[in-house]
């Protein structure tokens, strides 16, 4: 679709897609200038939900971080939280015990498999279907009861201390994991695959939307699922290997088409990935403590610090400055979706405004994670 | 021209598994838990507001208001309040409060505790139409959990 | 057929008790079959089983505000809802609910149908233009592409229906089709009809779900692209007016689709044909309706138009070519 290049300043109107939008996830604003129905340039406004994370973590300790950290990136508080910890240990040279490394990445890949789910019944709930919200709020209802079990919250969790994890799991947790991972591979050929993924009216709708090249996410910093869309084989977890990643084996699912399409494969593809990281947790958990041995109050040795983890959106990363006492001198985080939105402004030129909000959906945007 | 008939095909048939698909999901049963007439009950590590916890003989409670609960809490809602201990060593407690307005359950204060003082509790269901309700006053809470066990 | 007044009042009266009826409790029915689709419970506290609900939504529509904002077109605002209500009831004055129920059996009751369909179309537009907001004039505008590039298939497969049953009468065609499924235009088992005839019932069956902005084909109220469409602006009784007449609309489609391919009000082995086999089948259309709403996401505005000009318009064409010419040769 294309758009005539030259238009007078009255023949087009501009469209607030607002604060207050079914379709934007969060509190973004959108600043369309629009010829009829096509899009002639997209600006996101950011800024409306900036809640000063990063000031609050200079005001307290290390450890009273942990709560600010799952409220950026509500639906995969536990990479945030896992982030965090990884920096702050590489940062004091803290231990941690195998088993609390396997139960990390045991609950980070079961939020990521939630976090999957809510996007695809969102994004599903913006192309107009509403059915398959339920039938993915079923199997994410289960996945929030186990993690609910061991750390005690539902959305927001505060589960890693330095050093390991918070509480041990337990066998009814481990057994209710493998029925989880039954269950869901039961129901995703039925329910998600066949109703869905192979409906004409979908296909029609995403196919050949929102191209994005291999070029255009090295240009703008876009990871996780945007990039490899496109063709670029990058994942953290296999790249720049943290925790236990490199005992399990993984694919990391690459398509090349830089289509709306092929973000989506990308997604259904890693929810089945975690699947089977977590299975091969589940059969290797060692036994063992599952707090390793920090100090009560932590000072690192002054310095800058980084790391990187893979959340379900992109690539965390961590950038620490420590000046010896017991508060953080600055924390700065690089938020994988602000990378990725700032995609859509020259992207979005050009199309029909469905389109663009399918591609937008298609971009899984958490907006408090973009202000924090 | 194969083209255009093999998608109206393709098309016509996955439109049709879809409604089979939704035709069976409309005979099963409903997944609804109905709340005010099934209630859930709470995993033992659930966590609610916290509560003291009391020495079981005395009914008094274990905290020695050494603080460091108060310490630990990155918002600030704890504040609690000692005299001395006439008959003995240490402290005795006057006022423990908890304002929950401002609490992100993130378990500092349970975990600083060195004297098994604290605990989360299961209480999920508040609600209120007064922000004072939830400016909770500990001591209180754990006078009443006395006089229902007896 | 005499033309006292009780016959005409006590008409009136029924058919605004349906429609008033219809409009009200398919609401209900879309809810609960909805929420069982998607293996909830759907409304259940007003009254047994939820059937309370649409007089509670009702009250609750009726005590709102009906706000005019400041900068509309203050007349058109305000007709607008009623426009879109009044060609749905009206259409129910030719429809032959059974032999001998049926308020006016006319000799062109297929050509008043769509030309009232037509009246509804101008509703949409109307109301999203007067109502100053750029997501309704958005709306609005797709509105009346959709509409009427859907009314030409249908037209197209009425015409095949025309053609073989002789008159555009409504009464008749259902008359033609007395005495048993094998009757009914959708099989048409003589003259080798039943080769075409299921291809115009799926094509008019597919217009009917475009022609009342329904999911798939729902481009003036998408949810959540366009706020509510053409409908943002509207308050209290105007939204609940323009929700009454798109509920109506479904039931003067069903109607329509019941009495061209289905036999009206046909038993299917023939054997008690009644005014309650009508109901029967205009609900189980009316269900499928709701069905396909609830399974498919929105199509994208120039698929839909695509899937009109480039695939239904062809098909019904060569649909018409063939049914004239079996005509013509048996």
């Amino acid at each position: 679709m294309t758009v005539p290049v030259h238009l007078r300043q009255d023949e087009t109107f501009v469209l607030n897609l607002g604060p207050q939008h079914p379709a934007t996830h969060g509190v973004l604003r959108v600043k369309l200038t629009m010829d009829g129905e096509y899009v002639v340039k997209a600006e996101p406004v950011l800024g409306y939900i900036h809640r000063m994370h990063e000031k609050m973590a200079e005001e307290g300790t290390f450890v009273q971080f942990f709560p600010n950290t799952a409220r950026m990136d509500y639906l995969h508080a536990l990479a945030f939280n896992h982030g965090w910890a990884l920096v702050v240990e590489k940062a004091a040279g803290i231990e941690v015990p195998e088993r609390a490394e396997y139960i990390r990445v045991i609950t980070v890949e079961l939020n990521r498999i939630a976090s999957h789910l809510l996007w695809w019944a969102a994004f599903l709930l913006d192309l107009g279907g509403f059915t398959p919200l339920l039938y993915a709020f079923d199997d994410r209802e289960k996945i929030i009861d186990l993690l609910e079990r061991i750390t005690g919250s539902r959305l927001t969790y505060s589960y890693m201390r330095f050093g390991g994890v918070y509480n041990d799991i337990d066998d009814e947790f481990i057994a209710g994991t493998r029925d989880f991972i039954k269950r869901l591979r039961g129901r995703m050929p039925r329910l998600y695959h066949d109703l869905v993924t192979h409906n004409i009216i979908l296909i029609k709708r995403i196919k050949d939307i929102g191209l994005v090249s291999a070029e255009q996410c090295r240009r703008y910093g876009a990871t996780g699922p945007v990039a490899r869309g496109s063709g670029i084989n990058y994942d953290i977890r296999k790249n720049e290997p943290y925790s236990v990643y490199p005992e399990f084996d993984f694919e990391v699912p690459v398509f090349n088409e830089g289509d709306s399409m092929a973000r989506y494969m990308v997604r259904m593809h890693e929810m089945e990935q975690s699947m089977r990281i977590i299975e091969q947790a589940l059969d290797k958990l060692p036994g063992g403590p599952v707090m390793g041995k920090a100090p009560k109050v932590l000072k690192p040795e002054a310095g800058y610090y980084y790391s990187a983890v893979e959340t379900a959106r992109g690539s965390l990363g961590h950038r620490l400055v420590c000046d010896g006492g017991k508060n953080p001198y600055k924390l700065k985080l690089r938020s994988p979706t602000f990378c990725n939105l700032s995609l859509f402004g020259e992207v979005a030129e050009g199309m029909l405004l469905a389109d663009a909000l399918a591609f937008m959906g298609s971009l899984d945007l958490v907006i408090p994670e973009i202000d924090r | 021209m194969s083209g255009y008939l093999s998608e109206i095909v393709t098309g016509g048939k996955s439109l049709i598994t879809g409604l089979a698909i939704t035709a069976r999901e409309f005979f099963r049963p409903v997944v609804t838990e109905q709340y005010p007439w099934e209630v859930p009950t709470m995993t033992p590590l659930f966590r609610g507001h916290i509560e003291l916890i009391a020495n079981e003989e005395t009914g008094e409670p274990n905290c020695v208001v050494c603080g460091m609960c108060q310490r630990a809490c990155p918002s600030a809602c704890i504040s609690l309040d000692g005299k001395k201990n006439e008959s003995g060593k240490g402290k005795v407690l006057t006022r423990y409060i908890l304002d929950f307005t401002k609490c992100s359950l993130c378990g500092l204060c349970v975990e600083s505790c060195n004297f098994n003082a604290l605990r989360f509790s299961k209480d999920y269901n508040l609600a209120s139409f007064d922000k004072n309700d939830f400016i909770m006053d500990m001591l209180k809470r754990l006078e009443e959990q006395n006089r229902c066990k007896h | 057929m005499e033309t006292s007044m009780w016959r005409a009042l006590l008409y009136l009266v029924g058919i605004m008790a349906f429609a008033g009826v219809n409009a009200a409790w398919l609401g209900w029915c879309e809810r609960k079959g909805a929420a069982r689709i998607q293996r909830r419970i759907g409304p259940c506290e007003a009254g047994f089983a939820g059937l309370m609900q649409p007089l509670a939504d009702g009250l609750k529509l009726m005590s709102k505000q009906l706000l005019v904002p400041q900068g509309v077109d203050g007349i058109i605002f305000r007709v607008a809802p009623v426009l879109a209500m009044i060609p749905a009831i009206t259409s129910m004055a030719v429809i032959p609910f059974s032999e001998n129920i049926g308020a006016r059996a006319m000799e062109l009751s297929v050509l008043l149908l769509f030309a009232l369909a037509s009246i509804g179309m101008i509703a949409i537009l109307l109301g999203g233009w007067a109502s100053g907001n750029k997501y309704a004039i958005i709306s609005a505008a797709r509105g009346v592409s959709q509409n009427l590039a859907y009314e030409i298939p249908m037209l197209l497969t009425v015409i095949t229906v025309v053609l073989i049953s002789g008159s555009m009468n409504l009464r008749e065609i259902a008359l033609t089709q007395q005495g048993g499924f094998w009757h009914w235009n959708i099989f048409r088992l003589e003259n080798g009809h039943f080769l075409t005839m299921w291809i115009s019932f799926i094509i008019f069956f597919i217009c009917s779900v475009a022609e009342t902005n329904r999911a798939p084909f729902d481009m003036a109220e998408a949810e959540s692209e366009l706020v509510a469409g053409f409908m943002t602006e509207y308050g209290s009784m105007g939204f609940g007016l323009f929700m009454m007449g798109e509920y109506l609309n479904i039931v003067v489609g069903a109607c329509l689709t019941a009495t061209l391919f289905l036999g009206g009000w046909d038993c299917p082995f023939g054997l008690t044909p009644g005014v309650w086999w009508f109901l029967i089948k205009i609900y189980i259309l009316i269900f499928t309706f709701i069905w396909i709403r609830w399974t498919y996401p929105r199509t994208q505005i120039y698929r839909l138009l695509n899937l009109s000009w480039k695939i239904l318009i062809p098909f019904s064409l060569a649909n018409l070519l063939v049914t004239a010419a079996l005509i013509k040769v048996f």
